[in-house]
C-alpha cells in the first residue's frame, strides 16, 4: 500500500519537476507562469494593457497571414456552391427584384417624409461610417467574434456598431492601435435592445452561440401577436449604443410551435468587409 | 556536400514540424466552419499536444506549448493564460502517464485522452463561466470534446506515420 503511494508521488514529482527531453523549463514553472498571466491579465494596469495591445497586434496580423490558405479553400467552396445554385438563385432574384422595385417607391417617399418630420422637430441623426476588413473570423465554441483592421488610430471606440451592408452584425468590444475585436450578435454574451415591427414591441435580442438569436424580456402577449405576420427585428436605439432602425433579422412564423427564433439577415460566415458605425442624435432645442 | 546540407535541412524541418503544426493550428483555428456543418467542431490542438508529449516530448517542448496557448487565447478572445494552463495540464497528464506506463497501449491512451479533455474542458468552462463571467454553451463544449475524442484515432494514424519518418531521418 505504502509502496504504491510512493510510486504515485515519484511519478507526479517526476512529471512536474524534472526537465527531461531537452526541456528548458519544468512543467510546474510554466503552470505557475500561466496562472500569473491569468491573474495579471484580469487587472487593468496600464503596463499590462500596453503589453496586451502589443501581443494582440502581432497575433492578429500573424493569424491573418496563417489563415490565407484556409480562406482560399473557404472562398473556393463558396464559389462552387454559388455556381451549382446559379439557376435557382437567378429565378429567386428575379421575383425578389420585382417586389423590391415596388417597395422602393414607397420607401423613397417614407424617407423623404421622415426627413421632413425630423427637421420639424429639429432632430438630426448624424452617423459616421468607417469601412473595415475582417482579418480573423473564427467560429470557435468559445466566442463568436471577428477581428477588424481598424483600431484606435481610426477613432474606433468600444461599443460602436458593426454593419454588414445595412444589417447589424455586432459591436466593438476591444480596441487596439491598428485593429479591434467585435462581438457578433450571435454570441451567447450578446444582448441588444430591439424593436419588433410591425407589432411594435420592445424586446431584447440574445445570441445563442448558434446561427440564430432569441427574443427575451418582452411582453407576455408577444407570442399571440406573432401569428399574423413576418416580424422584422430592428435595433431600438435604447441605451444609446446603436443607431435606431438597423435591421438585424426576422422571426419567421411559419413554424407551428411559435418559438422566438430570430434568423439573422447577414451570414456571419461570409464577412469580408464591414462598416463600423458611430452615430449621434442632435437636437436643435 | 550539398546532399549532406540537404539532409540536415530536411532533418531540422521534420524535427520542427510538430511545433509548426501547433502554431499553425492556434493561429488558424482550423474549424471547417465554411462547410456549414451544424455543431461540428473539434480541438486539433488537444490531439496534437496529447500525442506528441506522450510519444516523444523532444519534438514539442513545454515552452512552445505555453506560447501557443497565449496565441490561442488572443485569437479566440478569451482571458490570456487560460489555454496555456489547460495545454500544460495535458502535458502534466502525459508526463504522468509516461512515468507509470511501461508498455503503451492504444486503448489506454485513448481512454486517458478522453478523461484528460473532459477534465481540461471542464476547468476551462467553469473558469470562463464562474470566474470571468463569460457565458458559454456547455453543450457545444461537450460536442467539441466528443468529436475530438472520435477523431483521435484518425490523427494518431497520421501522426504515427509522421513520427516514423522523423525518427528515420533523425537516426540517419
Amino acid at each position: 500500500m505504502a509502496s504504491s503511494r510512493d510510486d504515485f508521488v515519484i511519478a507526479i514529482r517526476s512529471a512536474f519537476l524534472k526537465k527531461r527531453y531537452q526541456q528548458k523549463f519544468s512543467l510546474l514553472t510554466l503552470i505557475f507562469l500561466s496562472l500569473i498571466v491569468i491573474v495579471l491579465g484580469s487587472f487593468n494596469f496600464k503596463a499590462i494593457q500596453y503589453i496586451k495591445i502589443g501581443v494582440n497586434e502581432v497575433v492578429y496580423r500573424s493569424s491573418f497571414v496563417a489563415s490565407i490558405p484556409e480562406n482560399y479553400f473557404k472562398d473556393l467552396n463558396i464559389t462552387i456552391d454559388e455556381h451549382l445554385n446559379l439557376y435557382d438563385q437567378f429565378k429567386k432574384n428575379e421575383i425578389e427584384l420585382k417586389k423590391l422595385k415596388e417597395k422602393k417607391l414607397l420607401n423613397d417617399f417614407l424617407v423623404l417624409e421622415n426627413k421632413k418630420l425630423r427637421e420639424l422637430i429639429n432632430e438630426t441623426v448624424q452617423s459616421e461610417d468607417v469601412f473595415a476588413k475582417v482579418l480573423v473570423d473564427k467560429d470557435s465554441p468559445y466566442l463568436k467574434s471577428i477581428v477588424l483592421n481598424k483600431g484606435s488610430k481610426d477613432n474606433i471606440k468600444i461599443g460602436m456598431a458593426i454593419v454588414d451592408r445595412s444589417y447589424l452584425v455586432g459591436k466593438i468590444i476591444e480596441v487596439n492601435y491598428t485593429n479591434s475585436r467585435a462581438l457578433l450578435v450571435s454570441d451567447l454574451n450578446s444582448k441588444i435592445p430591439v424593436l419588433l415591427e410591425p407589432i411594435d414591441i420592445h424586446a431584447v435580442l440574445s445570441g445563442t452561440g448558434k446561427n440564430h438569436g432569441v427574443i427575451e424580456y418582452t411582453k407576455d402577449e408577444y407570442k399571440e401577436k406573432l401569428s399574423s405576420n413576418e416580424i422584422i427585428v430592428y435595433t431600438s436605439g435604447y441605451g444609446g449604443l446603436f443607431k435606431p432602425g438597423l435591421p438585424v433579422g426576422k422571426i419567421s412564423t411559419n413554424n407551428l410551435n411559435k418559438d422566438n427564433k430570430v434568423n439573422f439577415f447577414s451570414d456571419f460566415r461570409q464577412l469580408d468587409y464591414v462598416k463600423i458605425v458611430s452615430y449621434e442624435i442632435g437636437s436643435g432645442n | 556536400m550539398s546532399s549532406l546540407n540537404k539532409n540536415t535541412l530536411i532533418k531540422s524541418l521534420l524535427f520542427y514540424l510538430p511545433i509548426f503544426f501547433l502554431f499553425l493550428s492556434v493561429l488558424n483555428e482550423i474549424d471547417f466552419n465554411y462547410l456549414k456543418i451544424e455543431n461540428f467542431s473539434f480541438n486539433f490542438v488537444h490531439i496534437l499536444i496529447f500525442y506528441w508529449t506522450l510519444k516523444n516530448p523532444r519534438y514539442l517542448n513545454y515552452g512552445s506549448i505555453f506560447f501557443a496557448g497565449i496565441v490561442n487565447d488572443v485569437v479566440v478572445g478569451i482571458p490570456i493564460g487560460l489555454s496555456s494552463f489547460c495545454y500544460l495540464l495535458i502535458c502534466a497528464v502525459t508526463a504522468y502517464l509516461r512515468n507509470i506506463i511501461i508498455t503503451p497501449n492504444f486503448i489506454n491512451d485513448w481512454i486517458s485522452f478522453l478523461i484528460t479533455i473532459l477534465l481540461i474542458n471542464s476547468i476551462q468552462v467553469v473558469s470562463l463561466d464562474i470566474i470571468f463571467s463569460i457565458e458559454v454553451d456547455y453543450m457545444r463544449y461537450l460536442i467539441n470534446s466528443g468529436f475530438t475524442f472520435i477523431l483521435y484515432p484518425v490523427f494518431i494514424f497520421l501522426f504515427d506515420i509522421l513520427e516514423k519518418k522523423i525518427a528515420i531521418q533523425t537516426n540517419d
